[in-house]
């Protein structure tokens, strides 16, 4: 090629750049729209950090916290990690919200100790930090937590599998979430718990991550390794479900005990089903909603909301037992996430 | 930036060419439309919101990128030879937790902790370098099975604990000094000057010469005396050193060792590297230019924040940018040819 023809490469070079740039620039102004409400720029700021983006839990607390921002006519702001564990990106999503001017920040962290410091700054700064879901470490690390109790998620399936396994010697496999993860242990302890066993009971445990595969792969090795286990605890109704698949291949699905943990609305249509036998359903919506509330608040009045809030839950079973307080799947159904 | 920025190397194809004029060269340097991209944005941003153009929210984007883009020159110069690295941010999250735990929990000072995560991480890039020279073996098989390697030892390592309670020094890069009204740390200066260190050595040395002599074509950088394989190895070596600092800045922008960290930063330093208008084809780009890519991101990310508009859009946008950037070097070198 020529000389010539050099200078039309550039040209086109420097042209494609900006004008995508420009392009992608008026896509992401028609995106604004979507994510903050109507409120003017005088109104009350709220930021919403999650783990991630596509996990239907999270996709609930988002929906609302908009509900609610929108009632109180606050803006909300949303951000969330690129994966589970994603502390850097939520360090990064505190800072970008500071520097915007947020009243308070709503976050479920996704690493309870590595994001304490990045908090600390931003409380330093008058932001008031309330932590969803997950307790941060230590817990005082935020001026708030509204979380489900999961300790007593798990005592409550604990007790409902006592009551349920009456009469038979509980095998017991736990398909748990990650170690060192607060929420995973605190269910299963929670479990052992209400069922009135320690771990040495536990025929075999195994980390899922509180995903389908996984489950399946782990509730596979567990019969492989104990074949008569016949009761199942999971950490959430995705691991359940692939323990159930596990369970079907070999022809037990009908004479092991599934209880689990979560009471997203695929995991309640498993219990309607008979997959799994009973969950502890929780609620991220009103963790989400009370949280934009305390913000709210703050805003008008200065105090700030302190201490531990429990949004609470309920037991969804079909097959209630005797001294087990529990809700049909049609409640369930009703008031499941995701 | 300036022409003057632009090294030597990224002008070899037209390197039979007359001298060429400063506007012309200018107009040709691959960082042009990277650098022309940002300023718009830039532009944009400023205009959409009032909080974008202040010298604290620049001094916050800086920080937000100075570990990737760390790692990103890292992976320019392997770029630069036709390589990649996917190992780069397994690597840094491994020679964090081995400066977190040996200091906050082992036996060892805290400076020699420091010494020693940034070794081990060059000695990732040694074992790297000799596997994809001496074997060799393709640098993406290489380093997708050191990524696995490192993400292990992390967690083994680790035992999946955070490590909390760090010393000091480890933290000492994340502190700030106010320059007028802007507070700005001490990381960000190590990145920068890391940045020009590179981009000074790749323009004017005799090593950044044969680097781009490597990248152009191996066989020819041989034949012309270049000892293409001690060159290869030690590209992957000053990586792997790079990893290693990176590693710090991660520590101190975080105050802890965090096992899971890094899990995505091997393609977010492509990405970088790749909007800066470096080809991942070898022989074409510059570390100036990898810089301007990670701001890219980091303004993108920051700005949209600042706007309001879910982070999920930031990720589309990065996606769109990658690929119109890639589009921009395939058709700009057939048309050089």
């Amino acid at each position: 090629m020529s000389r010539t023809s050099r200078l039309p490469v550039s040209l086109l070079r420097v042209a494609a750049c900006t004008g995508v740039a420009a392009l992608t620039l008026t896509a992401c102004g028609s995106g604004s729209g979507s994510s903050s409400t109507s409120a003017g720029s005088g109104s009350i700021k709220v930021g919403l950090i999650t783990k991630t983006d596509t996990n239907p839990f999270f996709v609930k607390m988002k929906e609302g916290a908009e509900k609610a921002a929108k009632a109180d006519g606050a803006q909300l702001v949303t951000a969330a990690g690129k994966f589970d564990g994603d502390n850097a990106g939520q360090v990064t999503a505190i800072e970008n919200m500071v520097a915007s001017g947020v009243k308070g920040i709503l976050i479920t962290p996704s690493d309870s100790k590595a994001i304490v410091p990045a908090i600390a700054k931003a409380r330093a700064k008058g932001v008031l930090v309330i932590a969803l879901d997950t307790p941060t470490e230590p817990q005082s690390a935020v001026d708030a937590l509204f979380a489900t109790n999961n300790l007593n998620a798990g005592k409550l399936i604990g007790q409902y599998a006592k009551a349920a396994m009456k009469g038979r010697t509980a095998k017991i496999a736990t398909l748990d979430l990650a170690p060192g993860v607060s929420v995973g242990v605190q269910r299963h302890n929670g479990f052992l718990e209400g069922f009135g066993a320690t771990d040495k009971d536990v025929a075999c445990a195994q980390d899922t991550g509180g995903d389908q595969a996984k489950g399946q792969t782990a509730m596979e090795n567990c019969l492989q390794k104990n074949p008569d286990i016949n009761l199942v605890y999971t950490i959430n109704e995705p691991a359940a479900l692939g323990a159930y698949t596990a369970l079907k291949a070999k022809g037990r699905e009908k004479d092991v005990l599934i209880v689990s943990v979560d009471g997203g609305c695929t995991g309640t249509q498993a219990v309607k089903d008979g997959k799994i036998a009973a969950t502890s359903q929780q609620y991220p919506l009103k963790m989400a909603s009370q949280g934009v509330q305390a913000v709210v608040d703050y805003a008008k009045s200065g105090k700030k909301a302190s201490g531990y809030t429990d949004t609470g839950v309920n037991l969804i079973t079909d097959k209630p037992q005797a001294g087990v307080t529990s809700k049909d799947t049609g409640f369930g159904l009703q008031n499941c996430w995701g | 930036m300036t022409a003057t920025t632009t090294p030597p190397g990224t002008s070899s194809p037209y390197a039979e060419l007359k001298a060429p004029t400063t506007a012309r060269r200018l107009l040709t340097a691959p960082t042009t439309g990277p650098l022309a991209a940002l300023l718009l944005a830039c532009a944009y941003f400023s205009l959409s919101t009032d909080q974008f153009l202040t010298g604290g929210n620049f001094s916050l984007i800086v920080q937000q990128v100075m570990v990737v883009g760390t790692l990103a020159i890292g992976q320019t110069l392997i770029i630069l030879t036709a390589g990649i690295d996917l190992s780069c941010g397994a690597v840094m999250a491994f020679g964090s937790i081995v400066i977190a735990k040996m200091a906050a929990q082992g036996t060892l000072p805290p400076l020699l902790a420091i010494a020693l995560g940034i070794a081990v991480c060059g000695g990732f890039g040694l074992v790297n370098g000799l596997l994809v020279q001496k074997i060799p073996l393709p640098p993406f098989i290489v380093t997708l099975g050191m990524l696995n390697v490192a993400f292990a030892l992390t967690h083994i390592y680790s035992a999946e604990q955070t490590v909390t309670n760090l010393p000091g020094p480890l933290t000492a890069l994340g502190e700030t000094f106010p320059l007028g009204h802007t507070d700005i740390t001490y990381g960000s200066l190590v990145t920068i000057a890391l940045f020009l260190l590179l981009a000074y050595a790749l323009s004017s040395t005799g090593w950044g010469r044969h680097v781009y002599a490597l990248g152009n074509s191996q066989e020819a950088a041989r034949l012309n005396g270049i000892r293409t394989s001690r060159l290869t190895i030690g590209i992957y070596t000053v990586a792997g050193l790079l990893y290693g600092i990176a590693a710090l800045l991660l520590i101190s922008r975080t105050g802890v060792g965090d096992p899971q960290a890094g899990q995505t930063d091997n393609l977010d330093s492509i990405t970088a590297v790749v909007l800066g208008g470096t080809s991942l084809f070898g022989g074409r780009g510059s570390v100036l230019g990898t810089f301007i890519g990670v701001l890219i991101v980091g303004v993108f990310r920051n700005g949209l924040q600042l706007m309001g508009v879910a982070s999920i859009y930031q990720t589309l946008i990065t996606g769109v940018l990658v690929i119109l950037a890639v589009t921009v070097d395939q058709i700009s070198r057939k048309k050089a040819r």
